[in-house]
């Protein structure tokens, strides 16, 4: 983000706020980029002549008579073939010590694709992971976030769905992530040998919060190069939006906007909504997906991002450890891809709806067993059989570390179906169980 | 004079412009950002300011651009054609556009205007005419498009002229109409109508007392919306909000359907463009695209277009109303809608209701519900628009503003319920929270009788109170264990289990039990009433729930098959025999 000639220059600062200076300037235009005591900053008020500027890395030691210089344009990056493979912070400036790269200058967070011209998606994204591919498909140009606490491994989950999911180009989006996370991601990346075709934007928990806000943006312009110019299949990982979100508040709080609930600002939803709806199946064979975390609160999905996001995306993929087989398990509950319909029974076995159906209406009558059983009642022969069928169903299906493909899961779900109930108990179309039941 | 003016102040999308001349409240004006034209509405004014929403991104507006008023409102263009479009919320055809992205400033016909249709005349030259008197008629699909006295007509006019039948565009000259005074007024086959306006030339609104169909069995059945009548669907996300509203979509008995993608996500919009093309309507048995209009707005299109959305589409329902036609508006989400008002009112420093949305919100909610409704138009013909909203409330509690707001507008209330979705028990309404004030209307009953069947409300009760009472026993089994109450307890539990499954329960994806006709509604109830009649002797709860799910799987089944097809008649004698044995 070079400077250029003819540059507007001011040093007279009217107001300081944590994240925002305020100062009379003429002729500047919204969005604008500007550097404020060589600090990035971006226009996000203007009133009369006087304008204000939100300041990424924050403004502390920043004096009245900063030297404040105008952009006379909105933040962008470099687009082309040589950022696959790169390592870049918040700016699209590198971090991996290589060269700066060079390409098409491109505004972030640019228009959003017509409704009309866009696809439907239909194109499968197999993860081998049971537990998302046989209860919640994901599909190409979906959007779709793990719900997870700090605690739970996420971040490994997610790179294992990318580097099994088979795509052109992987762009990671990390916000706020820890030095460590980080440095796994790098790690897991080039250990897979795909480094080639990861692309990277890190803000890391050191780096000033306010500066989060440009990676999503950046992430998914670098996306549509590749979706759009060269029609490639994306997929952008977002980690961690609750941090994106807290940081959203900052700004907002700072221009002393009305929180609505949670703190949060009351655009929070078309804020969040303006990243996800950038996943898209394009009709020249491009897409983009996304899929992103968001970190809970205790579990808490009633708070204002989580639950703003669930309007947003298509499904959401809960972790949870099963503690009858000691597995970290997708939740099959609470987890859902909206778009699943959309591919099974279409690009996968007839049998994959009423299959997944049945499989996951017999782990919850196990659920209420259980439940009687806690509460010191008898078992029926049924609950019985519910709760052996519930252990052999979270080891050899929703458990993360299962890799088979559908097929495979389907076969087994059958198996399972056979030893533990009857053909009525499962409630299956008859024409299924005719073709599929297990011969004994 | 129009008056002009100069951008002084941006926050996002709120622009203040100073302004020369005079300006009315929502009044829309063009703001020229280096030759690209941007749509905004006057919000408020104060002193020589007027604040503007900009439908538009404001990236690189600057202090002192230029600023045009238009000297009307946000209107629509109304006229043959609006039938299988699809607009975004300020009524541009998305399907003109010729970039995949949409361009800032670029707006599109809504109408085409070299399309050629076929006019026939209706009123005849010396007739006596007002707004929204038909004076012919064009096909419109296989619907009879009328050409009417604009709306915004407000005088008795003497019908001077009409075109003879014959092929037309729209905007040629259909009709020359005398005022009073004497003066001519020519009429094409468009108008233009400010949406935040109802529109009227109606004689009367009576209440609602038709019954309209959607074949969506927990609706029709146990809380039946009116045609010309108010719902709405709240619910927490994943709870099947959208899915329930496409089936409603696909099988309402409509005859024009208009659903507004309110702020909602941009594939659901996608599945209507790839599917309903290639869907029938069950009613016609032609294409379900050509009686339907999408408006759409999604999450990341512009805010204040979102709100301008439900307006345009209901605009555009109202239009087919006064054509005597049953139009049904379907709005996906209203609470998009609220959050793009609780945006604007934040910007303009107003100070908040609850949840920080402007303190109006409910009037306006009850505003907008209240132009449905079924009219008694000037030529004794009726028409009707019914419309359904869904709510997404925040962190799915209903005890918030927007919920409780249309909960005041809206006589019918689907409440989605999580337990239920967490169950895959789908569609997700609770069948105890959920009701329909139209089944108080004496009117109302009085024509299920005569369309259903004679005893069909006290079926429907019945079935209510089992479950109702299945519900409460389930309570007492998990407190006091499966051993701990009597085995008529469990039957009980089991008699609303099978209702459940039965009835409540529909697979909006497969393609005969999606659709369930009035009739079939009435057979199957009336089946799982009849084996709840059945007196069974069972020796343990065990052999109770066993049977049940017997039966259970055999409705279920009856429920998957062409309805009285030989597979059907199969399930149906082995139900028999498997009571017949019991008795």
């Amino acid at each position: 983000m070079s400077s250029k000639a003819f540059q507007r220059t001011y040093t007279r600062l009217e107001a300081i706020t944590k994240a925002t200076v305020t100062l009379h300037a003429q002729g500047v235009s919204n969005d604008e980029l500007a550097t404020v005591a060589g600090r990035l900053a971006q226009v996000v008020k203007i009133k009369g002549d006087l304008i204000t500027l939100q300041v990424f890395a924050g403004t502390e030691g920043i004096p009245t008579n900063a030297e404040v210089l105008f952009h006379g344009e909105p933040p962008t990056l470099e687009v082309s073939e040589e950022l696959s493979g790169r390592f870049f912070n918040a700016y699209g400036d590198p971090i991996d010590g290589g060269p700066k790269v060079e390409g098409e200058r491109r505004q972030i967070g640019g228009p959003s694709v017509n409704p009309y011209k866009r696809k439907q998606p239909s194109q499968l994204i197999p993860t081998g992971i049971a537990g998302i591919d046989l209860n919640n498909t994901l599909v190409s140009g979906q959007k779709i976030p793990f719900f997870a606490d700090p605690d739970q491994p996420y971040n490994a989950v997610m790179a294992q769905v990318a580097l099994r999911a088979d795509v052109d180009k992987i762009i990671l989006g990390g916000m706020g992530l820890s030095n460590d996370d980080y440095l796994y991601f790098r790690h897991e990346f080039e250990s897979a040998g795909a480094l080639n075709k990861i692309i990277s934007f890190v803000n890391t928990t050191d780096q000033p919060p306010v500066e989060r806000l440009l990676i999503p943006d950046m992430a998914l312009t670098a996306a549509e190069y590749f979706a759009v110019d060269k029609n490639e299949k994306v997929l952008v990982l977002l980690t961690d939006m609750t941090l994106y979100a807290d940081a959203l508040s900052i700004v907002s709080n700072r221009m002393d906007q009305i929180p609505s609930k949670d703190s949060m600002p009351g655009s929070l939803y078309s804020d969040l909504a303006k990243i996800y709806e950038k996943a898209v199946q394009l009709p020249s064979g491009g897409s983009i997906t996304i899929i992103a975390v968001t970190t809970l609160n205790d579990g808490d999905i009633t708070h204002a991002i989580p639950d703003n996001t669930g309007y947003i995306t298509e499904g959401q993929l809960y972790l949870r450890a099963d503690t009858d087989t000691g597995k970290v398990i997708i939740d099959p509950f609470r987890s859902l891809s909206r778009l699943k319909q959309l591919v099974q029974g279409k690009q996968t076995r007839e049998d994959h709806s009423q299959v997944m159906n049945a499989s996951v209406r017999l782990y919850a009558d196990a659920q209420n067993a259980k439940t009687k059983l806690e509460n010191g009642f008898d078992l029926s022969d049924y609950d019985r059989r519910c709760l052996e069928y519930a252990k052999a169903y979270a080891i050899e299906i929703l458990s993360i570390d299962v890799n088979i493909g559908l097929t495979e899961m389907l076969d087994t779900c059958w198996k399972l179906f056979a030893r533990y109930f009857s053909q009525s108990e499962t409630g299956i179309k008859q024409a299924m169980i005719d073709k599929y039941w297990p011969a004994a | 004079m129009k008056a002009t003016g100069i951008v002084t102040g941006i926050i996002s999308n709120l622009v203040t412009v100073r302004f020369e001349g005079d300006v009315a409240q929502n009044e829309i004006c063009h703001i020229d950002l280096g030759g690209t034209k941007m749509m905004a509405e006057v919000i408020k004014v104060s002193g020589r300011n007027a604040f503007v929403q900009v439908y538009e991104s404001t990236r690189g507006l600057r202090q002192g651009d230029k600023v045009e008023f238009d000297g009307h409102m946000l209107e629509v263009q109304l006229g043959p054609g609006l039938l299988s479009s699809s607009y975004d919320g300020l009524q541009n055809n998305l399907a003109t556009m010729e970039d995949v992205f949409l361009k800032r400033g670029e707006y599109t016909a809504p109408l085409d205007h070299d399309k050629i249709w076929h006019f026939t005349p209706i009123a005849k030259p010396g007739d006596t005419v007002y707004a929204a008197d038909w004076l012919g008629e064009v096909k419109e699909g296989w619907l009879p498009h009328k050409i009417m006295v604009p709306f915004s007509f407000k005088d008795e006019y003497t019908l001077k002229s009409i075109a003879p039948e014959g092929d037309y565009k729209i905007d040629d000259t259909m009709a020359v109409l005398t005022d009073p005074q004497g003066e001519e007024h020519k009429v094409t086959m468009v108008q233009k109508w400010p949406v935040k306006v109802a529109v009227g030339g109606y004689v009367e609104k009576p209440r609602p007392y038709r019954i309209m169909e959607t074949g969506v069995r927990c609706m029709d059945t146990l809380n039946p919306i009116a045609e010309g009548g108010t719902g709405f669907i709240p619910g927490p996300f994943g709870c099947g909000k959208t899915v329930l509203q496409h089936a409603i979509a696909k099988q309402g008995d409509a005859e024009v359907i208009v659903m507004a993608a309110c702020g909602e996500r941009a594939n659901e919009v996608v599945e209507i463009f790839a599917e309903f093309p290639e869907l029938i309507d069950p009613h016609t048995g032609r294409h379900l695209m050509e009686r339907t209009t999408i408006i759409c707005n999604t999450s990341n299109m512009p805010v204040a277009a979102r709100e301008a959305s439900v307006y345009t589409a209901m605009t555009i329902c109202e239009y087919y109303r006064a054509m005597g036609m049953k139009a049904l508006l379907l709005a996906d989400s209203t609470s998009r809608w609220a959050q793009a008002l609780r945006e604007m009112s934040n910007r303009m420093e107003e100070l908040p209701g609850a949840d920080a949305f402007p303190v109006d919100l409910s009037a306006i909610i009850s505003n907008f519900y209240a132009r449905a409704g079924i009219v008694k138009l000037r030529n004794g013909q009726t028409g009707a628009v019914t419309f359904i909203g869904t709510v997404s409330p925040a962190g799915g509690n209903l005890k918030e503003p927007v919920t409780e707001s249309t909960k005041k507008a809206a006589r019918c209330f689907y409440s989605l319920a999580q337990a239920r979705a967490d169950k895959k028990r789908y569609p997700a309404v609770d069948p105890i929270d959920s009701y329909s004030k139209y089944l108080e209307y004496p009117e109302v009953v009085e024509y299920l009788k005569e369309r259903v069947g004679k005893d069909w409300v006290e079926k429907v009760n019945r079935a209510k109170n089992l479950i109702r009472r299945g519900k409460e026993i389930a309570e007492q089994i998990n407190i006091l264990g499966d051993d701990g109450v009597p085995i008529s307890y469990h039957e009980q539990f089991w008699k609303s289990e099978l209702i459940d499954f039965v009835i409540l329960q529909q697979d909006a994806f497969d393609p005969i039990d999606s659709l369930c006709p009035m009739d079939r509604q009435e057979y199957m109830l009336s089946l799982v009433l009849k084996v709840c009649d059945v007196p069974f002797e069972f020796d343990d709860y065990e052999q109770c729930a066993a049977k049940y799910k017997e039966i259970i799987n055999i409705l279920r089944q009856m429920n998957y098959s062409e309805f009285k097809s030989d597979k059907f008649n199969q399930y149906l004698e082995q139900l028999n025999t498997l009571l017949n044995h019991e008795q």
